[in-house]
Parts: C-alpha cells; structure tokens; sequence
C-alpha cells in the first residue's frame, strides 16, 4: 500500500538524519537540500540511493538534479510508489 | 601434401605479482593553491574528496618519465633481470604522444628491449585491465615476464576554473612485474563498460576542435553525483563477483584497493560491500590525489610500505572509471 506524504516525508528524515547526522526536526517540506540543510551533492545521491530501496521507487540521476525541496523529493516519491 | 601441424605456445598454470614500483609527481600541490580560481576553500575540497595534497609533476618530467622510474624500481624488487622482461603494457590516458606508444620507450628505457610493447586505455580500470591481459598472456604461453605501469600526468589535462574534477588529480606512476606462478595468486578478472554512460566522464573537446579553434585545450570534466553513484552502488556488485569468482569471501581479505577516485566514493564503497574491520583500505588518496589509471598500484606499492605484514595476503583490486569501464580482480600481495 502506497504511504502518505506525512509517512513519506518522516522516513525520508531518518535517512538524512542517518546520512549527515542532521535532526529529522529540521527536515521539512519547504528546506532546500542544499541552502537550508546544506547537504552536498555526495550525500544527497545516498540519500536518493537509499530512498530508492526504502520506498520501492526509481530516482533517475537526471531527476535528482529537480528535487531542489524536501518537497521536491516527497512529492516524487509519492507520485512514483509502486 | 599433407599441411602439417602448427606448434601452439602454452604457459604456465598460475602466475603472480611478483613485486612493485612507484613513482609521483614531484610537488605537494596544497588545496590553498587551487582554491582561488573555483571559488572555494580548503574545507570546501578535503569534505568533498578527502584530498589534503595531490602529487604534482613539474614539467619537464612526463608521463613516461614516472612510468620508467615506476617500472624500474618493480624490475629491481622483483629480482627477475631486465632482460627477461617479454611484455610491457602500459595503462594510460594522458600520454601527450599518441604515438610511439609509452611503453615501447620505457621498455627500452629499462633494458627489456626487445620485449613486445603497448598502451592500453581503460581510463581509471586501466591498470586492472593490463593486469588480467599480462595474466592471461603469460598462461597462454605468448610471455614469460611481464612489466605493467598504470602513468598518468593528468596535471596537463585539468582547468584550473573547474569545479568537477580538475582538483582531484594528481601525476603518478606504478607498476608491476607479473609472473609464473606455482600456486593461484591472480584470481578471475570480472571486466566490462557501459558506453551509454560516455558522456558522465572525460574529455570535454577533441584536440581537432582545439586544432581548429573551436574549443580551448581538451581537459577532464565529470558528472560528480552520478560517477559516485555508479562507482559505488553498481561497483559494490562488480566486486562481490570479484570476491566470489575467486572462490573467496570478503573476511579472507587483508586489503581492499579500489581506484583511488574519491575519499567519499572508497569509505561508501567499504561500507556497501560491508568489509570485515580486519581488512585494511587503501586511501593513499589523501597526499596523492586521483591518478587514475596508476593510482591502484601506487596505493598498493604504499599499503606494503606501511603495513609490510600484509605481504602474502589477498587484496581486492578494483578500478572504475570513463568509458565507462571497471576491472576488478583479487590478488595475493607480494
């Protein structure tokens, strides 16, 4: 069964916070990867990497580069579950 | 008249690295020294690739100059005479003379002439490419000894303004002498490319664009995310095949050597491939930089120097890089 945005959006904060250490509180929809949470681009294909097996879906590297929001990247997520 | 039939060559069963050599550019190029035309900062360079120094050649030194000094020293260590070198291949891509080939001169140049001699260009895999092809050359009977170099002097393919790949590198050379072998020291190689994934690294120009004005002088660029990505989730396949064709689990390693393209890229790739604590990992990336296709040997010519106790074990070695293209094979130290 698909999962929510809410469900989305709390399991993509853990593999942040297990990635850069940062707090899943920080982790909200408006946050850009790279201005708010100052994630490099390294970190971010882990994070991308791991949502892919976490969530069942694929993140193609020419669509990395448009999830520029937490947002960006739930949204996808949601739209592309299996 | 009946044709007669032909004598075929065969070689021995096994064969080995019988011994190493290293050469690197001769300056410490700092992060401080590259920071200003990118706009960056030395933190800014170490958290993204670990690199504190890379290894630099002054210019009258070439790629073939530290391709020699390399494969000298493998020569000398290795206590087989020049002379009975047969084959040298040498791994490489910034050879500033297309041709005659680097390694017909370095063969030369370390008294195996006549020994048959070419270049191969596997980019980054180069090195565990060469060493497959001297395995399997020596087995088939087609040479005895033989001499391989990754070398590179990629300082004369970076843009200083580049903020992709140009500050990774570095100049360097290492070599090898293969051969025969009582026991298996050379496991199967798990090889291969992917062409669709030309464009992720390389060139950035033809040197007939250059030549016609069309483009400055061609230098490395990359798609950094997606190499990592590539290098580490899809290598992490290619060396588990690694592990298993030689008939081996990951625990019976002492050492892990993967190309040495990128702090980041080695301790994910460690991490994926879950690599007992016991097995040590080469990072001589830190104080050489990325000298693709030398830098597996360079960085197993310093784990030996290091940790001589790893003398008689099995390393894994894997190379990945622009084509895209990957090696990797297990080996037992010398």
């Amino acid at each position: 069964m698909a999962l929510s945005a809410d469900e989305v959006l709390a399991g993509l904060a853990e593999l942040i916070t297990d990635e850069t250490g940062i707090s899943a509180d920080e982790v909200a929809l408006e946050k850009s990867f790279t201005d708010d949470l100052d994630i490099d681009s390294i970190s971010m294909m882990t994070i991308v990497v791991n949502a892919e097996e976490k969530f069942g879906v694929t993140i193609p590297d020419d669509e990395v580069k448009n999830l520029k929001t937490v947002g960006d990247a739930v949204t996808y997520i949601t739209s592309n579950q299996a | 008249m009946s044709t007669p039939t032909l004598k075929t060559a065969t070689g021995p069963a096994y064969t080995r690295i019988l011994s190493y050599g290293a050469a690197r550019g001769e300056n410490a190029v700092t992060n401080d020294e590259l920071v200003g035309p990118i706009d960056s900062s030395d933190e800014w360079i170490r958290q993204r690739t670990g690199i504190v120094t890379r290894k630099r050649a002054v210019p009258t030194t070439s790629a073939t100059d530290l391709a020699t000094a390399a494969a000298r020293e493998a020569v000398e260590r290795s206590g087989i005479p020049a002379d009975r070198i047969d084959l040298v291949i040498a791994a490489t891509i910034s050879n500033a003379r297309q041709t005659p080939s680097m390694s017909a001169v370095v063969a030369d140049r370390i008294g195996a002439n006549p020994a048959a001699a070419y270049d191969s260009n596997a980019a980054c895999a180069g090195f565990a490419y060469a060493v497959a092809q001297a395995d399997a050359l020596i087995r088939a009977g087609a040479a005895h000894y033989a001499v391989v170099v990754g070398a590179e002097k990629l300082s004369d393919v970076v843009d200083p303004t580049d903020r992709s790949i140009s500050f990774l590198l570095g100049d360097g050379a290492g070599a090898v002498v293969i051969g025969p072998s009582e026991t298996p020291a050379i496991g199967p190689t798990v090889w291969g490319s992917d062409g669709s994934k030309a464009d992720t690294v390389g060139m950035n120009a033809t040197l007939i664009e250059f030549r016609d004005g069309k483009a400055p002088w061609p230098t490395l660029r990359q798609d950094g995310p997606s190499v990592f990505r590539w290098a580490v989730w899809e290598m992490a396949k290619v060396a588990r095949k690694a592990i298993e064709a030689a008939g081996i689990e990951p625990g019976d390693l002492a050492a892990f050597i993967p190309h040495q393209a990128n702090m980041r890229i080695i301790d994910e790739f460690a991490k994926q491939l879950k690599l007992p604590e016991s097995v040590v990992i080469a990072r001589d990336i830190e104080t050489t930089g990325n000298t693709s296709a030398a830098s597996i040997p360079l960085a197993a010519h310093r784990l030996l120097e290091e940790h001589p106790e790893l003398s008689g074990g099995l390393a894994l070695q894997i190379g990945f890089g622009a084509g895209l293209v990957f090696g990797a094979q297990v080996v037992v130290l010398p």
